[in-house]
């Protein structure tokens, strides 16, 4: 299809533009300029690829495309690259949010810009690496160097209690990372390589299956993260500069879901049935506990966190129902959400700008000087809420037929959600947008400014258009959701009839 | 036709559009007049569309517009479905729809938000267009949240109100209550027919029961623990189906959004809380009524329900004393007698009535807010009265609108107003059904309609009658409403006297089969429109004579001797409490669930959360690890080097093992 390294060129063009920004200096204004700019043209190209891919990208074929494969070392460990229908849109998700992320960062970073910048290209790098990867080693390790940029970013450009936010960001993942760097070893033992392509071809035993699949789990639900292991989730938003909410809720809360369809489902199937009721409890749990508690938060940005951890509890949800409306409506809602919650973390962003503050309390009345402002939050809110006609709802309706095809209890009490995330939503808006002007603080603030149209409007344009039209998702993850459940139907299957044939 | 139906449904839409984006640039009065022209044209074709398809030999027709969303079997699209229902609730909705449109131009007048308002209007006809024209479940959910978002949008239109928030917040939280039983009603609805599209759910429900006297079949679903056969599946999906319509509704248990939704302005409540929103559960359980009719149980849950509403409603409104909030339980009210005449399978007499009360509830509507714009902004009835001589042509059309709601006319002959044929056709074929049920939703609607009768008169005696409460300043100011606000109460008042009388027989009469054509679908069994001709003559005068007392009653206490209703409130102090504060179904909700949700948010929260999971884990473990390392590292920069020191050992140590394990 295409002779020139196209996935390569994608994800470590990034990296070119960091290695151009060393060299500048930021000493002066057009110096800082100038790393702007350059930070912002490289995003821009990177995502302008990403839609190239997507573009070449054959969604009838459901094997992996533009492979590229080098041996490295002998070691059996390879270079190999390749997409197929579950990753593909990921990438010009990651390519998406960055141009903003490098908007939303323009006047706030007023120090260290320049590493900064450096930071959030090379993250972009690894996070694109984790798509493409066909290695398990090379997917280790973009996976896990992932965290160190935001780490740095949380650390050196967070809030006032940005160290304990990323210890505890650090131990969590810790954990998992080990846990699976374990697995990697045994996998490798058993299986006898580290390529993806042939171990999703590969029969585990069952047994070994249930430890291999607790060991990924460990460390995907952190990074989900599932209920009880998200309470880094909230500390770390809170913390995070508004490029790293964005980056953080946007991508790689996605990056644990994108492990559970990659690894878990295909390669672990007896086991991922075997699990299915604990992940179904987790995300019912995640949906009901971390709505309510979204709702009783007094900060912006812990009530956004803590929704965002109820709506990934739809995509575990929906990923372990295993039937094409289930991961169909867990890919469509990890990409929606990349796009609402990196969004309302913006539109907290744009007030935080004004006025250094997160409590819900101190705001009031926006809409009467910043209407502008109300109608965006007001779009991104309904997204969050499910509301039909923005692609929230596309999302959570599937995972919920999806689970409701699986099981009809976890079908209602996650159903139950759409009136927690009502509350919680709609109660923030009320307070922070709409009531009389009274607080004196607020009224000097001004509507959005150029640069914030430009970050929010194309979010809104495409929040509603996946929501009317969300058929382009489904275009290109049909054949590969549909061969993914069926492998694993048939691996059930075959269990149950050797099983049989055993008595 | 395609294209008259796409203009239809897609001319409101772009109304919002163009007052929504360009309201501030274009200004409010284009925005006006955009919007009202829009709808004037919307109208215009609906009305063509109704006598091409429901008076017409037009079969249903169907336009397909996009691809909505596909994945494996399900597989929905954006498309419309227009058969004799549909065009029964286009006339409905862009009717009242397009008067409220231009009777706002006069009553918003002083408003500065008046495009966002025009804006409004026209994305919830828009929204309420999609529901009714649907071809599958899903779209009708699009409408559904549409029509709620809007509604919360109106509720919630004087932002600056505290109370004008609560009760849009309210609205929303409630109907989504509903929605919930409704969404997972179409997930069964997909489950149990591989499908959500209503053509293919109406062809396969024909045939789905097993034959009278068969065995009943093994399980086909297990919902919620319970192993259900073909019949009790269709009977739960009914029921969930059920749930979300009591929500939109309004009816007995999820009511409580609808009186407080009065806080939004008047020609909202005329438009979304009285005309046409408010039906989409009645459309909806007539939309179904393929899937309902094979479940008697299910129908008749709906007769109860909508029975006990019509008495609960009817009986909290003979005490309220904000005239909209009086309109709004009667509202509530004659939705109960329409889903009463749904469940005993008078599907036709329901949609008749839902046709009949959005023009003289409208009308009733329209005209409180002639009355609440003439007396500068007062809604509390106590500071009315005696308004008849100052604004006469409101009074006459808000008498029109009560003898309409309270259905008079004479029994035995066509002489009527609308809801005398609507309602007495309800109560009639309630007593003539063969439903379980039958004799106490009879009794409960014949004591509401006395109810409605008292509270209606009460309504006209104390705002048009006796002396003016009102301070002398309101009294002195008390003016007319301009044209642009009584011409729609003209066109209104006609229908609200004539529409009974031209429509009955199309309905629920001689010409059903031909004007319906299978859009509302009866069983073999249910003869109901024969059988409800030949009840007793004391069940035909039993309306009558219900309304007859309660006029007489409202006339004696409000009229001939104003004491009686303190004395009779001082004397039954609890009960007259109890019907004030509407049977507290506020405060018991707010004790069971606003405060429990918010009081277990916060104990998750800070002991869940914070004591227990942060405490033995992260915080834990860091006190013991801060033992340890805090000697050796820095605190800043000592997790950051931790956690590349453990990735590259792993690596490394990976690497090691791999080129150990592949030179063996």
């Amino acid at each position: 299809m295409t002779d020139w390294p196209v996935l390569s060129a994608v994800t470590f063009l990034p990296l070119v533009g960091a290695l151009l920004l060393l060299l500048m200096r930021e000493d002066s204004a057009a110096g800082r300029r100038n790393i702007l700019n350059i930070s912002l043209m490289t995003t821009i190209v990177v995502f302008g690829l990403s839609l190239y891919v997507w573009y070449q990208f054959d969604p009838s074929n459901p094997a992996f495309q533009m492979v590229e494969k080098h041996e490295w070392l002998g070691t059996g460990i390879s270079y190999h690259l390749g997409i197929d229908g579950i990753s593909v849109l990921f990438l010009p998700l990651t390519a998406f949010l960055m141009p903003f992320c490098v908007l939303a960062s323009w006047v706030t970073i007023e120090k260290r810009l320049k590493e900064y910048m450096i930071a959030f290209l090379i993250l972009e790098t690894l996070m694109l690496g984790v798509f493409v990867s066909l290695d398990i080693v090379l997917f280790y390790v973009f996976f896990e160097a992932g965290l160190i940029p935001m780490f740095i970013i949380i650390g050196v450009w967070g809030g006032k209690d940005r160290v304990y936010a990323s210890y505890k960001f650090f131990l969590y993942t810790l954990l998992g990372s080990v846990l699976m760097l374990l697995a990697i070893m045994a996998m490798y033992w058993q299986a006898g390589t580290t390529d993806i392509t042939e171990l999703l071809k590969y029969n585990f035993p069952r047994q070994m299956q249930t430890w291999l699949w607790l060991a990924f789990f460990a460390s995907f639900a952190v990074k989900m993260p599932m209920w009880p292991v998200h309470t880094w989730l909230p500390d770390a938003h809170v913390q995070a500069p508004t490029a790293g909410s964005v980056i953080l809720a946007g991508i790689l809360l996605k990056l644990g879901g994108y492990g559970f369809l990659r690894f878990s489902l295909p390669m672990f199937p007896l086991a991922s049935d075997y699990f299915a009721p604990l992940v179904y409890t987790l995300s019912i749990v995640a949906i009901i506990y971390t709505s309510l508690v979204a709702m009783m938060q007094s900060d912006i940005k812990k009530l956004i966190a803590y929704s965002s951890v109820a709506h990934m509890g739809y995509v575990t949800m929906g990923t372990f129902a295993a039937n094409v409306q289930g991961v169909q409506g867990a890919i469509f809602q990890m990409l929606s959400h990349g796009i609402v919650s990196g969004a309302l973390f913006l539109c907290v962003g744009v007030v935080y700008d004004r006025l250094h503050t997160r409590e819900i309390s101190a705001y009031g009345g926006l809409v009467n000087n910043m209407p502008k402002y109300a109608v965006a939050f007001m779009v991104f809110t309904m997204a969050n809420v499910g509301l039909p006609g923005t692609s929230g709802f596309v999302g959570e309706v599937l995972t919920l037929v999806g689970a409701f095809r699986a099981n009809t209890w976890v079908a209602l009490f996650a159903t139950s959600g759409v009136i927690l995330s009502a509350a919680y939503a709609l109660w923030l808006y009320r307070r922070v947008i709409f009531g009389a002007l009274e607080k004196d603080s607020l009224k000097a603030m001004l509507d959005l400014s150029t640069r914030e149209k430009v970050i929010l409007y194309p979010l809104v344009i495409l929040t509603i258009f996946f929501g009317v039209y969300p058929a382009p998702v489904f275009d290109a993850t049909a054949a590969s959701v549909d061969l993914l459940v069926n492998n694993y139907a048939a691996a059930l299957q075959a269990a149950q009839d050797v099983a049989l044939s055993v008595h | 036709m395609d294209t008259i139906i796409k203009a239809i449904v897609f001319l409101p839409l772009i109304g919002f559009l163009i007052a929504g984006l360009l309201g501030t640039q274009i200004g409010a009065k284009a925005s006006e007049y955009v919007t009202s022209g829009l709808m004037l044209v919307a109208l215009a074709l609906s009305w063509f569309v109704f006598f091409d398809v429901a008076l017409g030999h037009e079969e249903m027709i169907k336009v397909s517009v996009l691809h909505w969303i596909q994945s494996g079997s399900f597989d929905v699209e954006w498309a419309f479905r227009v058969d004799t229902l549909t065009a029964v609730m286009f006339v409905v909705v862009n009717t009242v729809s397009t008067l409220v449109h231009i009777y706002s131009i006069g009553y918003m007048h002083h408003d500065p938000h008046r495009p966002r308002f025009f804006g409004y209007l026209s994305l919830f006809t828009f929204a309420m267009l999609m529901l009714i024209t649907s071809d599958n479940l899903l779209q009708m959910f699009f409408g559904w949240e549409g029509v709620g978002l809007a509604s919360y949008l109106l509720i919630g239109f004087w932002y600056k109100k505290p109370s004008a928030n609560a009760a849009a917040i309210k609205a929303f939280i409630v109907n989504r209550v509903g929605d919930f039983g409704f969404s997972l009603g179409i997930f069964c609805v997909f489950v149990l027919f591989g499908s959500i599209n209503l053509e293919t759910v109406f062809a396969a429900a024909q045939s789905y029961l097993p034959p009278e006297g068969a065995e009943a079949g093994e399980a086909v679903i297990t919902l919620f623990g319970m192993h259900l056969d073909k019949a009790d599946a269709l009977t739960a999906t009914c029921l969930l189906l059920f749930m979300g319509a009591m929500g939109k509704s309004a009816q007995f248990l999820l009511h409580t959004w609808l009186p407080d939704a009065m806080e939004g302005p008047t020609p909202v409540s005329a438009l979304i809380h009285a005309a046409t929103m408010v039906t989409a559960g009645v459309f909806l359980v007539a939309r179904m009524s393929p899937l309902f009719e094979l479940s008697p149980d299910a129908l008749t849950v709906v007769t109860l329900i909508g029975a006990i509403t019509a008495f609960f409603a009817a009986t909290v409104g003979l005490v309220q004393n904000d005239i909209k909030r009086v309109i709004a339980y009667s509202t509530c009210s004659q939705l109960g007698y329409m889903f009463v005449a749904l469940g005993v399978g008078a599907y036709g007499a329901a949609i008749f009535h839902l046709f009949t009360h959005a023009f003289f509830k409208a009308l009733l509507f329209l005209g409180a807010g002639s009355v609440i714009h003439a007396v500068d902004g007062e809604q509390d009835m106590r500071y009315m009265g005696g308004l008849r001589t100052h604004i006469p042509v409101t009074y006459w059309m808000m008498f029109i609108g009560t003898i309409a709601l309270t259905g008079v006319g004479i029994p035995g002959t066509v002489i009527g107003t609308a809801g005398f044929f609507s309602k007495d056709a309800i109560i009639e074929s309630t007593f003539a059904s063969h439903s379980v049920v039958s004799g106490i939703a009879f009794a409960l609607l014949v004591i509401a309609a006395l109810f409605t009768s008292f509270y209606s008169w009460r309504l006209t005696f104390m705002t048009f009658h006796g002396t003016p409460r009102a301070s002398h300043e309101v009294m002195h100011h008390v003016h007319e409403s301009p044209q642009v606000m009584l011409v729609p109460l003209y066109i209104l008042a006609l229908g609200a006297l004539v529409a009974g009388f031209l429509f009955h027989d199309y309905f629920f009469g001689h010409h059903y089969a031909e004007f319906w054509q299978g859009a509302l679908f009866t069983s073999a069994e249910n003869e109901i429109l024969e059988e409800y001709h030949h009840v007793p003559l004391w069940v035909k005068w039993s309306p009558f004579v219900a309304m007859a007392l309660g006029l007489f009653t409202a006339w004696y206490m409000y009229i001939r001797s104003p004491e009686t209703p303190k004395y009779l409130a001082r004397q039954h102090r609890g009960l007259y409490q109890f019907l004030l504060n509407k049977w507290y179904f506020d405060e018991l909700y707010d004790f069971l669930f606003v405060r429990t949700a918010k009081r277990l948010g916060t104990f998750l929260w800070k002991e869940g959360d914070g004591r227990v999971i942060d405490g033995f884990g992260p915080n834990g473990v860091a006190a013991r690890v801060l033992d340890v390392t805090d000697r050796v590292v820095r605190l800043q920069t000592g997790y950051l080097y931790h956690y590349a020191f453990v990735m590259l050992i792993g690596i490394a140590a990976l690497v090691t093992w791999m080129m150990l394990g592949s030179s063996f």
